[in-house]
């Protein structure tokens, strides 16, 4: 692998508290991820690929382990340091696209830029690019409940985009989307990392979804089985 | 204010909801406004009473009557500068509901007591030398289009003449204006020697008298030795200054603060209670909503304060509304209370106990949002 690394992971443990049981998530885990890379992560329910995810998207601290993500160690950091990096470099997609209801598309967009210090002016054109990007120019005024699911996911790889983050971590994007709808999606990202560069660590159950990928990871109870690349087809 | 929209958005979530908590808020700041209004319009009367102006009254009950011939002796007192007095006199104009605040006085003696009721000079002549004469204030000559040259008849609740009737006849012979406070200018003064040769019973005795000090800080002394002077006679006094009688004349109405503060407790606990768990509940539903903020990157304080204007956008609006239709209300009771407008610092004590109700409601829901653990709120835990 050519490309420099953009996420380490290093001898990473998570462990949750379940009343007096302490439970073991993730075990010494190790991991490289390239810039550029679209990584699928895969395995059975409950092996741990949401608390992964959610530590290198920077929501959560390893219980013990390093990791880095450009030249920032973000397991350390406070917790409003985090916010602020994840502002900066994280674009987050979810199963459920967790679009806010009240708020039209081009709003829901314009959430993360609400805290850079762009003008009004300069947000509304940011929103508008990222819109187009994803294909929904046309239904900035729309609320969610009046999009599709495919709709509303775009919205939110818009959302996740607008601040040109450099790595999208995606949940099992696809979840809840039918094949169809589900392929225009992963084409989506795909192009996205191919012409954008966008690093994408994306969690999937479905093997077709995870063809999109340039990587495929396999975890088995909080560990990654199988750490050898897996080229896409 | 690049937040506004999000704010805006999170309040009206239920519009349903929002409504009947901010119609509840309205209807309280309309009561505070009211109440508040007509309270404070009772204690800037009393607070723009006179210092150097005492009031003598019988010790008894204040509305007992005092001997006429009280008034040389008072006038003898060291300190007195000048001396007048009124009668309890009771009317109604044709019906029970049109009251009229009456007065039998000494002319001269009335309007040198009281320099800040203006009248002109040849009218005050004509009021003195007309047996039936009478002068009302501008805004009871508005109130019932009386002119100079009516004759108006009264009806005394309290006084009969001697022919049996209560009906008493008057010539109106001018009017006066109180530039510092029109709601004086809703009186009517006629001659106390009409009056006392008129009444059946009770001749040779008057209401009360009001003193002039030559100086304010004599008010006590003089009050002492006046009260001084009648103790132990049949008619024994006390006298206060014009503050205090106001306060004691308005204690016998019932103490208006205490009431007005009684209920706006009340109300004011009883909607904390329901602000509170209604900004809790919207809280509570937006929990997963909240948690993509966070993660988008909003920082706990971010999202505590996004909560926190929500609840004092909605109280202000509903304040703002609600001091806004009692001051629509108000000028409708300018004839019972005498004041047409809200005072500011109603208005003003109103938009700070928005912001504190805000504040106390909001704070509860605003920390569970700070709090709120991103990976569990999204994972539905
Ligand atoms: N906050 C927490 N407290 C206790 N246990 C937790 C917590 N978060 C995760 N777990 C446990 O950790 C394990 C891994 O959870 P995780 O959500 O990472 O799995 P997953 O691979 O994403 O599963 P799925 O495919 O169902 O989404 C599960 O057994 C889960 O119950
Ligand atoms: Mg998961």
């Amino acid at each position: 692998m050519s490309a420099p690394t953009l996420v380490s992971i290093r001898n990473v443990s998570k462990r949750y508290q379940r009343g007096k049981q302490s439970v073991e998530v993730l075990q010494n885990l190790d991991l490289d991820i390239g810039q550029g890379e679209f990584i699928a992560l895969m395995g059975p329910s409950g092996s741990g690929k949401t608390t992964l995810l959610n530590l290198i998207g920077g929501l959560d601290h390893p219980s013990t382990g390093e990791i880095r993500v450009g030249s920032e160690r973000i397991d350390s950091l406070s917790d409003g340091k985090l916010a602020k990096w994840r502002a900066r470099h994280v674009g987050f997609v979810f199963q459920f696209y967790n679009l806010m209801p009240m708020l039209s598309a081009e709003r829901n967009v314009e959430l993360p830029l609400l805290l850079t210090s762009l003008s009004s002016a300069q947000r509304k054109r940011n929103v508008a690019a990222a819109l187009t990007v994803v294909g929904l120019a046309d239904r900035a005024r729309h609320k969610p409940s009046e999009l599709s699911g495919g709709q509303a996911q775009r919205v939110a790889i818009a959302r996740a985009l607008v601040a040109d983050p450099t790595l999208l971590v995606c949940d099992e994007p696809t979840g809840d989307l039918d094949r169809h709808t589900a392929d225009e999606i992963l084409g989506l990202l795909q192009a996205l990392n191919r012409e954008h560069g966008k690093t994408i660590v994306m969690v999937t159950h479905d093997p077709k979804a995870a063809e999109y990928a340039s990587r495929q990871l396999h975890m088995d109870k909080g560990a990654l089985i199988d750490a050898g690349a897996i080229n896409a087809a | 204010m690049k937040f506004f929209p999000l704010v805006w958005a999170g309040l009206w979530r239920k519009k349903l909801r929002t409504i009947f908590t901010l119609l509840a808020i309205v209807v309280a700041f309309l009561l505070f406004g009211m109440l508040q209004g007509v309270n404070s319009a009772f204690n800037a009367t009393v607070e723009k009473a006179n210092v150097n102006r005492l009031t003598v009254t019988s010790k008894i009950n204040f509305t007992e009557a005092l001997p006429y011939a009280y008034l040389t002796q008072i006038e003898a007192v060291p300190g007195v500068s000048a001396v007048a007095w009124f009668s309890w006199f009771g009317t109604y104009y044709q019906d029970a509901k049109n009251f009229v605040f009456s007065f039998p006085a000494d002319p001269v003696r009335l309007f040198d007591m009281y320099p800040e009721y203006h009248i002109d000079k040849a009218q005050l002549d004509t009021f003195e030398h007309t047996r039936t004469g009478a002068v009302i204030g501008v805004e009871l000559a508005k109130k019932y289009g009386w002119k100079i040259g009516d004759r108006v008849t009264l009806h005394s609740t309290i006084w009969t003449k001697a022919d049996g009737t209560s009906d008493w006849p008057f010539d109106i012979v001018g009017t006066f204006e109180v530039p510092t406070d029109s709601s004086q200018a809703n009186q009517f003064f006629f001659n106390h020697s009409y009056f006392d040769e008129g009444r059946s019973f009770g001749k040779g005795t008057v209401g009360w008298y009001i003193v002039r000090v030559s100086d304010p800080k004599l008010s006590a002394q003089v009050a002492i030795d006046i009260d001084k002077r009648f103790e132990n006679s049949q008619d024994e006094t006390k006298t206060q200054t014009e503050k205090e009688f106001q306060q004691s004349f308005l204690k016998q109405i019932g103490d208006i603060n205490f009431i007005v503060t009684s209920i706006l407790s009340a109300v004011f606990i009883s909607l904390l209670f329901a602000t509170g768990t209604t900004m809790m509940q919207s809280v509570r539903e937006r929990i997963p909503e909240l948690a993509v903020l966070k993660t988008l990157g909003f920082s706990n304080g971010r999202v505590l304060s996004l909560v926190l204007a929500e609840s004092v956008l909605l109280c202000l609006i509903a304040a703002g509304l609600g001091l806004g239709l009692a001051s629509l209300i108000f000028p409708a009771l300018k004839n019972f209370i005498g004041v047409a407008t809200l005072s500011r610092s109603v208005v003003a004590t109103g938009v700070l106990f928005a912001v504190l109700m805000a504040l106390i409601t909001g704070l509860p829901p605003a920390l569970r949002a700070q709090r709120l653990n991103i990976v569990d709120a999204l994972a539905g835990r």
